[in-house]
């Protein structure tokens, strides 16, 4: 895989539409929906209501309510009775509500979802697709903005998947539901309805107008595993995923850096290629996460590029992430990886 | 072991079960056995001082949540909100009953309500609304997250369903302790879908813990009424499969509510283990303050509001016992006063320094 390269547009035909994020999610379930009668949409108020950030509107309406359901409020029901479906043969999409829902849920996915797999010898699949949004920014507290990717990337048999465009969520949607390993679908809720670039103080563009909001019409798939280099530069790599890579991107714009900024948007399978042919051209490398410091996808990232890239630094690899406390409620900004501590570790990269 | 929250036999390897001859009820459990000494007499008799106090109570949730309301629109509370109106006669009726000092309440994100009904400061609570240092929790819990030690109040839980099985282990601490409390621990119609509800009802009823499990049916979890998400629609017959004796409640008249928490309290504390009540109620408002309420329709919640509202009944009723007007009018005027000073205090109290950011992670400081 080349990852540094500019993926092909195989849809060059298809007309472009400007959408937000969530209405992109939409168009890939509906799509989805549309082409595999085995698809079906579960989670909590997602039918009726269309989910609380409306990902799911209108689609109970279109494909009925034995394909699009509200389910009880049951995590670790709603991820096991997907096992099932999924080992039957369907394609479940679970949605859980907010990704800080989705503890009770763990042991159908790491004990069962992620292993019937290997223990069956591949006589027995659990393909689903848990979409769930996750992510701070939204002042909500220990319990609606936590980032857990890592507890995920760090179970064997799960794939996961986190998002930064509307673009990109459609394509990556599609080929995680049609993927015949569990996948998590994490969707930064930050930048459902606009690129927010960590300036909290100032109002967040909509999507419209932003290269990644242009939507082709009908069915494409971003395959996962592909990072996407955003922009190219080489004074140093960054490495980053959802919502931070708007962040990094307008750091670097305003620092004045030729940084390039790699958005992985997918942790595994890990696009370790386009990191190691960066990270060798650069010399110099930053990660930035929302999530917790320790133990953070920040710190395999770190891990891999010394690894592979050793006798190609010319810094110590800088990690920006949340701080190791629980999501606070207020002091969100102190928390939040963003401008100023990020332009700051650039500083000390570019010095050493 | 202070006193074994388990029958002497416990202590054995066959762990803290009870035999079969000690089940609930033993072989006649009957679900509706509080019931029916309820409907015996189904509304606590209160005197004219006592439903003062009940209805002071339930008009101060009122007006800080329409506050608080007003503060959200504002942009000075951000985030989660979720208001109690409505529900008021609920947490204002049970927890009127409870024992101060010696039993325990927990709750779901919706705790406004039961922090007010146990007389704390309206202050520290709207502080941590606005996420201040003076907040009860500093303001690193905000709305949904909040706690008093002082009051056993022990929180204030943002995922839903979580604190029941907390509750139980509350419970067990009271039994254990031997110290005459219990438990009143409080959900939703949406949070009784949880499986751990049940893998704690079945360990409250085995252990026959001292605790109240309340379900707050408002009928709706979010925007998915109880009909779309429930087969068992009546939740007080959701202990049944445990033996826990069930009560259904009108949760929108106060001296119901207070009248069955006398009954179900009086159960528990001779040491019968659990009891489930179900309190039928109505939220006004959105399920947060970003909820336009569209599952339902307008006509709906105003008619809850015009035929069933908690305070309008209490406030009728004093008025037959002869209380005037102006004494009402008074009491409205002070709570108002009292809301506009905790709003007050909220708003110009200073924001956490932030090296709160790294306090109370660990029991070390970092």
């Amino acid at each position: 895989m080349a990852g540094i390269e500019e993926e092909p547009v195989s849809l060059a035909e298809a007309p472009v539409r400007s959408l937000s994020m969530i209405e992109a999610i939409n168009d890939a379930l509906d799509i989805m929906l549309e082409r595999d009668p085995d698809v079906i949409l579960l989670g909590e108020d997602i039918g009726y209501f269309g989910g609380v950030f409306r990902a799911t509107a209108g689609l109970q309406q279109k494909h009925g309510k034995t394909r699009v359901f509200d389910t009880p409020i049951s995590e670790g029901g709603i991820i096991g009775v997907a096992v099932g479906m999924g080992a039957y043969g369907l394609r479940p999409v679970p949605e859980i509500q907010f990704a800080d829902y989705i503890y009770p849920g763990l042991d159908q996915l790491i004990s069962e979802a992620a292993r019937l797999r290997y223990r069956s010898a591949g006589e027995f699949i659990a393909p689903m697709t848990v979409r769930s949004p996750f992510g701070g920014g939204i002042f909500g507290g220990q319990t609606h903005s936590q980032s857990p990717e890592a507890l995920f990337t760090h179970v064997s048999g799960l794939k996961t998947v986190v998002p930064s465009t509307p673009h990109d969520a459609k394509g990556l949607l599609i080929s995680a539901i049609e993927d015949n390993d569990p996948v998590i679908f994490f969707e930064p809720k930050r930048i459902y309805n606009g690129p927010f670039d960590g300036y909290y103080d100032k109002p967040t563009k909509p999507w419209k107008g932003h290269p990644g909001a242009r939507v082709p019409e009908g069915y494409y798939s971003i395959p996962l595993g592909k990072a996407h280099t955003v922009r190219s530069g080489s004074a140093m790599t960054v490495l980053a995923y959802g919502t931070m890579v708007h962040v990094a991107e307008a750091v670097c714009r305003d620092k004045g850096v030729d940084a390039e900024i790699i958005d992985l948007r997918t942790l595994v399978p890990l696009d370790i290629e386009a990191v190691e042919n960066s990270v060798e051209k650069t010399g110099r490398c930053l990660v930035v996460h929302e999530a917790t410091r320790t133990s953070g996808f920040g710190a395999e990232l770190a891990a891999l590029v010394q690894e592979r890239c050793f006798y190609h630094l010319e810094a110590p690899v800088e990690r920006v992430t949340g701080f190791d406390t629980p999501y606070p409620h207020s002091l969100e900004w102190a928390y939040f990886p963003g401008p100023i501590r990020i332009g700051e570790a650039i500083d000390r990269l570019m010095e050493a | 072991m202070a006193k074994a929250a388990t029958s002497d036999s416990g202590t054995t390897a066959s762990g803290p079960a009870r035999d079969s001859s000690d089940q609930a009820g033993g072989d006649n459990f009957e679900l509706r056995s509080l019931q029916d000494s309820f409907e015996s007499e189904k509304r606590y008799t209160a005197s004219q001082d006592e439903l003062i106090g009940f209805y002071k109570q339930m008009l101060l949730i009122r007006r800080f949540e329409e506050k608080a309301g007003q503060l959200y629109g504002l942009g000075l509370i951000g985030g989660f909100c979720h208001l109690y109106i409505g529900q008021e006669a609920v947490a204002v009726g049970l927890q009127s009953a409870l024992q101060e000092g010696k039993d325990s309440v927990i709750t779901g994100y919706r705790d406004h309500g039961h922090m007010l009904a146990y007389g704390i400061d309206p202050k520290v609570i709207m502080a941590e609304l606005t996420g201040r240092q003076a907040g009860i929790s500093h303001g690193k819990g905000g709305s949904m997250h909040m706690f008093s030690t002082e009051h056993a109040f022990y929180g204030g839980h943002g995922i839903v369903g979580a604190q029941v099985s907390l509750g139980a282990g509350l419970a067990f601490a009271h039994k254990y302790r031997d110290d005459g409390g219990i438990c009143l621990a409080y959900f939703g119609d949406g949070a009784a879908n949880q499986g751990q509800v049940y893998e704690s009802f079945n360990m409250a009823s085995l252990w026959q813990l001292p605790i109240v499990f309340v379900v707050e049916n408002n009928q709706y979890a979010m925007g998915t009424s109880v009909k779309r998400s429930s087969a068992e629609t009546e939740f007080y017959r959701r202990g049944t499969a445990f033996r826990i004796p069930g009560i259904a409640v009108n949760g929108m008249d106060v001296l119901e509510v207070r009248r069955a928490a006398e009954v179900a309290f009086a159960h528990v504390r001779e040491g019968n283990g659990p009891v489930l009540l179900e309190l039928n109620t109505y939220r006004y408002r959105g399920h947060s303050m970003s909820d336009p309420a569209k599952y339902r329709t307008r006509e709906e919640v105003q008619g809850v509001r015009e035929t069933s509202d908690p305070i309008e009944r209490a406030k009728a009723e004093l008025a037959g016992m002869g209380v005037d007007e102006e004494t009402l009018k008074q009491i409205d005027k002070d709570i108002r006063a009292a809301v506009a000073e905790a709003a007050d205090f909220a708003e110009k109290s200073p924001e956490p320094d932030a090296s709160e950011l790294y306090t109370d992670v660990l029991v070390e400081s970092y």
